[in-house]
């Protein structure tokens, strides 16, 4: 049985499906802050309505965004030519998600400590930048990782980067943007649903029913683009060695406009993945129709996972396809980390993850509660 | 072959990021264990003027933290961004205490950080202290992840050059772990980070004292100040970094660069007080030497010898001949993956790879080299003796100087008297010195490492992504605006909260019996 756990083969799949289960759980949880983030300026119009959406998720924004740091930290232990090429190659993309993700902390903590109408406005400003340009950026790295991205290695693998900003800007992958803006706007609206009281959650229920149909229909769209051979494909030609040296060199492969979509002929069932993609983001619509805030929330998260699910299955093996050097495309089977690396960092997940969810959920449940104008003003300087 | 302005572009980059990142860091460390410390005294005692001093040092604690996680961001991602050889080449090994640095650490800290601040009401006092606690535990943790990182990064242990894979791969993970360069490196960064809260709160206390504002608070923390303050200074000092620096080549390098020792001398090697090390005459002029005190410093000892800078680059010449042999022996298993004469020629010789690789600075195939570039390669591992020289000896005279602050401090407070306004307009003003001994400390360990960016494997030189100039400029203006802009705020901020001073003002005589009680607090 360990033998087993710990063979290189299994070790690169579950490490592919944790790199999944990280990149969710960012999306799902630090997620709901970005959209808040992002519909602050709209939900919000007065400073204590403002307070409110702020303070909803005022006590736990910092631990989620340890998703963030860790999917970092996580992708450098157990992938790190992945964490190599997209940082390196998606360099000022880059920059100007931490330039958003940098304002977040300080904007949150800055703002309540001045009554100055300026002061706040700005620092809103800066909330709504924190949310909405990651949720952006992220999309469009997503659609560009589908379409493949110009860079090769070296004999000693040294990677190069053959693109631009401006490449990374191409329609296609800006649709794919627009998708995960709008999943992350419908997150945290339901958030808001769920967890304010108000003007704020009646705004928060409106636009949220908009952004849960555009997540439904934007994403079965890209369904359609990927179809029409617009998202690219790719497929591998070579024999797979599951537990060859990672070393992205020795394989071959096409691009095949067939190519993410060829899980999904082999394995029908995996078609229900992408159809909960847009049938849970629907359901979310209905929910806010309804007020069914718990439901809306879980129908979010639901959606969420199975859209981002869907383009790791489509991939899959295959992590970052090259589109000028097919070949050295980044694979689940030679873009790893060692076998050792691998198996001492499931132990280590394995010790803390279970650690982590246990207390961050103590924590909600001693936050539990609606926040509101009223619980607020009664709450003095333990809030934002 | 990257350009040498990319190199230094990135290196200048990483270096104000971090130098950036570090003015936070350490404060928070201090901090969170004080928040801990006095909120104790507070559920012990139920004296509600502890939790006020926890409430009041807690904004503080707030705006500094804030920063703290901002440009901790940008540290997680920027090896990926500014250095994709690096994270290619040694992601294996590095990356595993990057990552656990986020599970065990951050998550900790952050997930509880929120309850510190929001749970004053929802939580009872026990609970709530717990909480407090574990933010403590968790920045102390993160520092421990971090500088086993770092660690690894100045005595790479527990690892080995794969060919197939053409990166560093782990081997002993317990080892990397377990490594001493990383573990001295812990207990004195975060004893640096005690004594920066110390200082903090010490200063802060003492502007109130000046100004007869808050007294009662000032003096309690005051009297915590000093107690932790000269716990962890002398800490500091007495488990310096050095006590790692006997270990590796390039560690014994940065000793004699920071001694600005030339020649070997018989031991117990004499500390240089003070000279003009010259780089161009390969001596130190004017040079004041103090007996013994070296020996002692560097091995502990009196019979070992600490080699001087010559030796040691006759020693790298060395080495990289023998790197050449590994060097000869990977480029055949390129592209022959089966050869396995050139196997066994690597493994004989693959722990001085990294000394071959300082050729590549001077000619593209090191295997082409001449003596005279060998020669330069091995001088190349010098670092700059000059500037680790003087600003080892800043660092020093800073907590030293500390010490005595903290010394005075305290005995005033076991005499129970009334600390001088002299006393108080010093710790005052000795509040940036542990900042400056930080950041010059980082600087010596870092800018001493040098020709290194992982010791004996990987030169600097090669390890950057391979960007256009304009992109390191745009990020470097972009940094550099952000950040000068949050530091001015920040600034502001913590000057308006000390203006405003605590919330609840409690000016409640002090109760016999009361000072005792305080003190064993804060010894405890």
């Amino acid at each position: 049985m360990i033998d087993f756990l710990f063979n290189y083969e299994t070790l690169r799949i579950v490490w592919w499906m944790l790199l999944g289960i990280l990149l969710i759980g960012f999306a799902v949880t630090d997620g709901f802050d970005m959209g808040v983030g992002a519909l602050l300026p709209f939900v919000a119009k007065t400073d204590i309505e403002r307070r409110v959406a702020i303070n909803t998720i005022g006590p736990v924004w910092e631990g989620n965004q340890v998703w963030f740091v860790l999917g970092g930290g996580a992708i450098f232990a157990a992938w790190p030519a992945l964490y190599a090429l997209s940082f390196s190659g998606f360099y000022l993309a880059m920059f100007l998600v931490l330039f958003a993700m940098i304002l977040r902390p300080v904007a949150f903590k800055y703002r309540s400590k001045r009554e100055d109408a300026r002061w706040r406005s700005n620092w809103d400003w800066a909330l709504f930048i924190g949310g909405a340009v990651p949720a952006l950026v992220f999309g469009v790295a997503v659609g560009n990782a589908l379409k493949g991205v110009p860079f090769h290695f070296s004999t000693d693998l040294r990677p190069s980067y053959e693109g631009t900003l401006f490449g990374l800007l191409n329609p296609v992958a800006l649709y794919c943007g627009l998708v995960s803006l709008s999943m992350l706007v419908m997150h945290g609206a339901a958030w808001l649903a769920f967890k304010a009281e108000g003007p704020v959650a009646d705004r928060a229920r409106i636009i949220g029913g908009k952004a849960a149909l555009a997540a439904a229909v934007l994403f079965a769209g890209g369904g359609v683009l990927v179809w029409l051979g617009l998202l690219g494909g790719y497929e591998v030609t070579s024999a797979i060695v599951w537990d060859g040296p990672s070393n992205p060199l020795g394989k071959t492969v096409i691009a095949n406009a067939n190519g993410w979509l060829r899980n999904f002929y082999a394995t029908p069932a995996l078609c229900l993945v992408p159809v909960l993609g847009i049938v849970a983001p629907l359901l979310a619509a209905a929910g806010f129709r309804a007020r069914r805030e718990g439901l809306t929330f879980l129908a979010s998260k639901l959606g969420i996972f199975c859209i981002i699910a869907t383009v790791g299955l489509a991939m899959f093996p295959i992590i970052l396809p090259s589109s000028t050097n097919p070949g050295h495309s980044l694979a689940v089977f030679d873009a790893s980390s060692s076998r050792a690396t691998l198996r001492n960092m499931l132990i280590a997940t394995v010790i803390f993850l279970p650690l982590v969810l246990a207390y961050t959920a103590w924590v909600y449940s001693v936050l539990w509660g609606k926040v509101s104008e009223a619980s607020l003003r009664g709450a003095g300087s333990s809030a934002y | 072959m990257t350009s040498p302005l990319l190199v230094e572009l990135s290196r200048l980059q990483f270096a104000l990021t971090a130098m950036y990142h570090f003015l936070f860091v350490p404060l928070t460390l201090g901090l969170s264990i004080m928040l801990a410390m006095m909120e104790t005294v507070y559920v012990m005692t139920g004296r509600t003027i502890w939790r006020d001093m926890v409430k009041f040092w807690g904004v503080l604690f707030g705006i500094n933290f804030a920063l703290g996680v901002a440009t901790g961001l940008t540290m997680e991602f920027q090896f990926g961004m500014n250095w994709a050889y690096y994270s290619h080449y040694v992601g294996d090994v590095f990356g595993a205490p990057l990552a656990i640095e986020g599970l065990m650490a951050f998550f900790l800290e952050a997930t509880f950080v929120g309850l510190f601040f929001f749970g004053w009401e929802r939580l009872s006092a026990r609970a709530h202290l717990v909480v407090t606690w574990l933010v403590a535990l968790g920045t102390n943790f993160s520092a421990l992840w971090i500088l086993i990182a770092n660690g690894w990064m100045q005595n790479p242990v527990g690892s080995v050059f794969n060919p197939d894979t053409m990166r560093m791969e782990v081997t002993d993970f317990v080892a990397v772990i377990f490594n001493p360069v990383a573990q001295a490196k812990f207990v004195h960064t975060v004893s640096a980070g005690y004594v920066c809260g110390a200082v903090f709160v010490l200063g802060v206390s003492a502007f109130y004292m000046l100004r007869g504002r808050h007294v009662d608070l000032a003096k309690r923390s005051f009297v915590i100040a000093s107690a932790f303050g000269i716990a962890s200074s002398l800490s500091v000092i007495v488990l310096g970094d050095e006590s790692g620096y006997a270990i590796t080549d390039n560690q014994k390098m940065k000793l004699a660069a920071m001694e600005a020792m030339w020649e070997t001398e018989p031991a117990p090697a004499s500390f240089t007080a003070f000279g003009i090390p010259s780089m161009s005459d390969r001596t130190t002029h004017f040079a004041v030497h103090i007996p013994w005190v070296m020996g002692l410093i560097g091995t502990r000892s009196i019979d070992k010898e600490i080699p001087g800078i010559f030796e040691l680059v006759h020693k790298a010449e060395g080495r990289i001949r023998n790197g050449l042999t590994a060097y000869d022996a990977l480029e055949k298993l390129k592209v022959n993956h089966g050869d396995t004469a050139a196997r066994a020629s690597f493994d004989a010789t693959s722990k001085d790879l990294g000394y071959a690789l300082l050729l590549k600075r001077y000619i593209e195939d090191p295997r082409l080299a001449n003596d005279d570039q060998i020669k330069q390669a091995a001088w190349s591992t010098v670092p700059e003796v000059p500037a680790i020289f003087f600003t080892f000896r800043l660092m020093v005279l800073c907590a030293f100087l500390l010490v005595a602050v903290f010394a005075l401090s305290l005995w005033h407070t076991m005499r129970e008297t009334q600390a001088p306004r002299w006393l108080l307009r010093m710790a005052l003003i000795a509040m940036p010195l542990p900042w400056i001994a930080a950041e010059v400390g980082w600087f010596v360990a870092e800018f001493g490492r040098q020709p290194w960016i992982i010791e004996g494997t990987l030169p600097t030189f090669l390890a950057t992504s391979e960007l256009g100039i304009p992109d390191l400029l745009i990020t470097i203006l972009g940094f550099t605006v952000v950040y000068g802009v949050l530091a001015v705020i920040e600034v502001r901020l913590m000057l308006q909260a000390i203006a405003k001073g605590p919330a609840v003002g409690a000016d409640i005589a002090l109760p016999v019996g009361d000072r005792t009680r305080i003190r064993l607090a804060a010894v405890r």
